[in-house]
Order: C-alpha cells, then sequence, then structure tokens
C-alpha cells in the first residue's frame, strides 16, 4: 500500500509539475529590447494630434494621473476588489515611465497587456478593449505620450494579495476573458456610427464602468451597458434599460458628454465628471459619433410633457437646503437647469448616485468650467439625510420607493465620495 | 420655536424651521460675521461650523440644528482680543474688502482644529470652496500658514 501511495504521489507530482510547466509556456512572455527615447521631432504632428484626440478618449491622463500630480506621471490609486493598484508612469521617462519602451513594446501592452519586461499589467488598465484599437491609433498614442515632457515618478506598489500579486495568473484571465482582434465595422450601419462604436469599445472603453462584471471583473459580454458601477458610483445603463425620464437624444448627449451637464438629465459626477472633462478637448464630430451610437441604443419613446411637481415646502430640509438652487424658479433654473423630476440619479433604481451627490456635491474643477454642488455629510445627520431622500423619491419620481437607502448611506459614508 | 446652541450659548429662535441658520444669525440674533454672499453654497463668505466642521450657513435649514454644536466667528474671538486664526489674518493683513474673510477665518479654523499641522496640499485643498473676488489668496494662505504655527508654539 504504501508503494501505491508513494507511486500515486509521485504521478500526481508530475501532472502538477506539467500543469505548471503549461501554465509557464503560456504565461512567459519575453523583454522587448530597451530603447534610447526617439527625439520628439522623429514623430509627425498629424500623428501626435490624432493620438492627443485618442488619449483623450482613452481617459489617459484620469487614470495616470495622481491628485495634484503630474500629467501621466501615474501614482493614482485604483481600488479594486482584489486591493489597490497605482497607476504607473507613462511618460516617456527611462528609468520610471516608458522612454525606454519601443513602439512594438507598446503595442503589446496595449494589445495583450503585458509590459515591455514582460510583465503582466493588471486588466484594470483597459486592454481588453485597446486590442482592438487599430496599429495606426496605438500608434498616434504611442507619439503622444512619447513627445509629453519625462518625469521621474515611480508609483507606490500595489495591495494585492496572495496569490493575485503574482502576476503569472493574470494569464489565465487572459486566456478566459481577453478577445484579441481588431474592432470590425457594422457595413449595415452609417460612418458616424461605426466610429462611435470604434471610439467606445476599442479606446473609450466606456463598458468598463457601463457594463455589469462578473466576479473576475471581466465585462459580461451577454449584457453590454447594462449598467455597471465604479468607485462607490453606479453607472447607468446605456441602452433599452436606461434609466433617463426625458429620452436621450444626439444633440442631450453630445452636449452632457462635452460639457458634463444636461438640462434634461444631470451633471456628470463621480468618475464620469473626469471623462466629460477630457471629452471637451476632443473635436464634436468624434463626441457626436459617440453620441449617435449610444442614442441608438437607448429607448426612445415619444416625449412626454412632464409635469412639473409643484413645489411646496412640506419639507423644511427641502426647502431650507435645496429649493434655493431647485425650486423651479432658483437662479439655476433659471440658466437651464433640471428639474429634479428629470434627474438620472433622482429616477435610478437604487439610491446610491442620489446619495453620494448629496453627501458629497460636485467639486469644483479647479481652472475649468462645469457643475457644482456643495456636499451636505457635515451638514446631514442620517436620519435627516434619510428622510430628505425619501422626499426627493416621493416628491420627484414615479418609481417605486427605493428600499436600499440605510445601506447605500453606510457604504457612501464609509467609503467617502470619488 | 428652535433651540440653537451658538458659540455655547442657547438661543430660543422663533422663525420658521425651513429658515436657513444665516438669515437667523444676521436678523434675529445681530450675529453680523459671518456675510451673505451667493445664498446658494457656492461661496463660502457664510461659513460657520458645525459639530467641528466648516459648513454654508446659507443653506442649512434651522430645523436640521437642535442639539448641535453651530461656532461663528463671534465665538472666535474679540476686536480687542482676537483668535490665534483671527490674528494671523490680521498680521498678514489678508483681508482687503474683507467680505470673505469671515468664512475664510472659519474654514481655516475648522481644518487647524483637526488637522494642526497641514501640508500646502491640504491647505489649498480645505480652502477651495471660499472664494475671494479682491484675490488676496496669496495672503490668506499666508494667514493659515501662520495661524498654524502659532497654535503648534501656543500647544507647546
Amino acid at each position: 500500500m504504501a508503494h501505491r501511495g508513494a507511486w500515486v504521489l509521485g504521478a500526481g507530482g508530475v501532472v502538477v509539475a506539467g500543469a505548471v510547466a503549461a501554465f509557464a509556456a503560456i504565461a512567459w512572455r519575453p523583454q522587448i529590447e530597451p530603447i534610447s527615447p526617439p527625439a520628439s521631432n522623429s514623430f509627425s504632428p498629424e500623428v501626435v494630434k490624432n493620438g492627443a484626440v485618442l488619449a483623450a478618449v482613452g481617459d489617459c491622463a484620469v487614470c495616470h494621473t495622481a491628485a495634484h500630480g503630474r500629467p501621466f506621471a501615474g501614482g493614482r490609486p485604483l481600488p479594486t476588489p482584489f486591493g489597490i493598484i497605482y497607476a504607473t508612469n507613462i511618460t516617456p521617462d527611462v528609468d520610471t515611465g516608458i522612454g525606454a519602451w519601443s513602439e512594438q513594446a507598446f503595442r503589446r501592452a496595449m494589445r495583450q497587456g503585458i509590459d515591455r519586461t514582460g510583465r503582466h499589467l493588471y486588466p484594470v488598465l483597459p486592454y481588453p478593449h485597446f486590442t482592438r484599437a487599430t496599429d495606426e491609433d496605438i500608434a498616434g498614442m504611442y507619439a503622444f505620450l512619447m513627445t509629453r515632457a519625462p518625469l521621474r515618478a515611480e508609483a507606490p506598489p500595489n495591495t494585492v494579495p496572495f496569490p493575485l500579486n503574482v502576476r503569472a495568473t493574470i494569464a489565465g484571465w487572459n486566456l478566459l476573458f481577453l478577445r484579441p482582434g481588431v474592432w470590425r465595422a457594422d457595413p449595415s450601419q452609417t460612418a458616424e456610427w461605426n466610429r462611435g462604436s470604434y471610439l467606445v469599445d476599442a479606446v473609450g472603453h466606456c463598458g468598463a464602468c457601463h457594463t455589469p462584471h462578473n466576479a473576475l471583473e471581466a465585462e459580461k459580454d451577454t449584457k453590454p451597458f447594462a449598467g455597471g458601477e465604479a468607485e462607490g458610483w453606479d453607472a447607468p445603463a446605456l441602452q433599452a434599460a436606461s434609466p433617463a425620464v426625458a429620452p436621450w437624444t444626439v444633440e442631450a448627449l453630445t452636449a452632457y458628454l462635452r460639457t458634463g451637464f444636461s438640462t434634461e438629465h444631470g451633471a456628470a459626477a463621480g468618475p464620469m465628471a473626469a471623462v466629460t472633462q477630457e471629452l471637451a478637448a476632443v473635436p464634436e464630430s468624434d463626441v457626436r459619433a459617440i453620441a449617435i451610437y449610444f442614442a441608438s441604443m437607448m429607448p426612445h419613446p415619444p416625449p412626454m410633457a412632464q409635469a412639473q411637481p409643484a413645489i411646496v415646502t412640506d419639507n423644511p430640509t427641502f426647502a431650507g437646503a435645496c429649493e434655493g438652487c431647485h425650486g423651479p424658479d432658483a437662479p439655476m433654473t433659471r440658466g437651464g437647469a433640471q428639474s429634479l423630476a428629470l434627474s438620472s440619479a433622482v429616477n435610478a433604481r437604487s439610491s446610491r448616485d442620489a446619495i453620494q451627490m448629496i453627501l458629497h456635491g460636485l467639486a469644483w474643477r479647479e481652472g475649468h468650467a462645469g457643475p457644482y454642488m456643495p456636499g451636505f455629510a457635515s451638514v446631514l445627520s442620517d436620519p435627516q439625510m434619510i428622510d430628505v431622500v425619501r422626499y426627493l423619491r416621493s416628491h420627484f419620481s414615479s418609481g417605486a420607493p427605493w428600499t436600499d437607502i440605510e445601506s447605500q448611506l453606510r457604504a457612501a459614508r464609509r467609503d467617502g465620495g470619488a | 420655536m428652535i433651540t440653537l446652541t451658538i458659540n455655547g450659548q442657547q438661543h430660543d429662535v422663533d422663525a420658521e424651521p425651513d429658515t436657513p441658520l444665516l438669515y437667523v444669525l444676521r436678523e434675529d440674533l445681530q450675529m453680523n460675521g459671518a456675510k451673505f454672499g451667493c445664498g446658494l453654497g457656492q461661496c463660502g463668505a457664510c461659513t460657520v461650523m458645525l459639530d467641528g466642521k466648516a459648513v454654508f450657513s446659507c443653506v442649512i435649514p434651522i430645523s436640521l440644528l437642535p442639539g448641535r454644536e453651530i461656532k461663528t466667528i463671534e465665538g472666535l474671538g474679540t476686536a480687542a482680543v482676537p483668535g490665534v486664526v483671527q490674528q494671523a489674518f490680521i498680521d498678514e493683513q489678508a483681508a482687503q474688502c474683507g467680505y470673505c474673510i469671515a468664512g475664510m477665518v472659519m474654514r481655516a479654523q475648522a481644518l487647524l482644529e483637526h488637522n494642526p499641522s497641514p501640508t500646502e496640499e491640504q491647505i489649498r485643498d480645505e480652502m477651495t470652496p471660499n472664494l475671494c473676488r479682491c484675490g488676496t489668496h496669496m495672503r490668506i494662505l499666508r494667514a493659515v500658514r501662520r495661524a498654524a504655527q502659532t497654535m503648534k508654539r501656543v500647544a507647546l
């Protein structure tokens, strides 16, 4: 028996060793030789310009810039369910950035999520989307980044626990969820729609927040844009399940994406604020293409005349704290702001975004125009919050009463705003 | 009647429950330190402290306030004996027209009470909501730094 047991153990060992070897073969990637950073004038201005637009659509600077940090120098903590991952420096600094990366190395990172040295990158870098970008556009983004000022900055170490801190495990994730292949046009659609589809899927990675994720944080292919979450906020559905009361039109979406505000829906808040800030610098035709793509998926009920609920001061908190801006004759509404009856947050299935907005408000965007709202986290106690949130829902929305107010409030107080 | 606790003293106020705190301070209690700027929580001239945090008194109905500690600039010191933050603002001559200054002082006070050694970034982040139209921001920042230094010396 002992002999047989040893044999089984030995055979088991061989199987495990074989599996490890096979996995290592899948996971292992060679390094790509370092280069000296190419001179800025080795890139054509047109290529750099195209890259600048795509980098803005792709929000490179949003993740790769720390609070008070220099653009693209990395260091921003990205909270994931598996730990905190710090965005890296993507300026052309040789030692701490991507200065030694050839275009080939950059393309491999964008397509396969492998860094220059052969190490797997975490899929919080949306390479499952970037893998669909064209060679030309990846070259453009490379040219744009390599012509930025090189900045020396090391990202803090990630706090990802074992075994996920072993980067080879990402090879397994890639086997399951990375679908290589360049984006393909839909010949039945217009050129503008296809441009929008390309920018959304291959560059903008809108699905990273607006598509639900599975337990391993991969987007559920079967439910594109069915609504997801990001940094403590719900990212609303961008298709038939959109909670919008007024139908999203191409015009409304274009204006919203470029200014961070829509009179018929509300203000871009949480992680979306930075997205609209980036899109403000993108040519209107490209933002419009994105709007055309999403508007084609949204429901188009006939526009209804919205009955403006009469504001009666039956809730002193609302009357004293909110009505100055959200009342029918408030200065802000005269400037074209929405009635809360149209607010996406007030009409959403969950109270999460409304609570985030009331607690944390909308911060000033230093140096940029944009919507603003003061936060009330230090003003309203939990019972006072619950009271005013219930009032908002019952008074301004025909949706069912929220049942998650207490739990969402606890989470939002604990985790803070984005 | 609503009872408010302001600078450690109780005040019975005969006003509608949705009346903003700022109006009660200025019109009912003659505490004119906090100023009316925008009335929308956008400028910070009305800043007071509520349970130790800086808040916009123009968008806080008094119905929310029973049982809470309100502190206004009148509670920091007097013209004869200014508080530490007030003295720092005087020493740095941080006021030009002065309209924003009571709010600036209260926001700085709240910051220094919970963080006696703020970094430059923390000072700038904290002071961001309060606007100054004259443009004395550099003096205001110097005053906040000076107040932090003074408080440290006093504490030692």
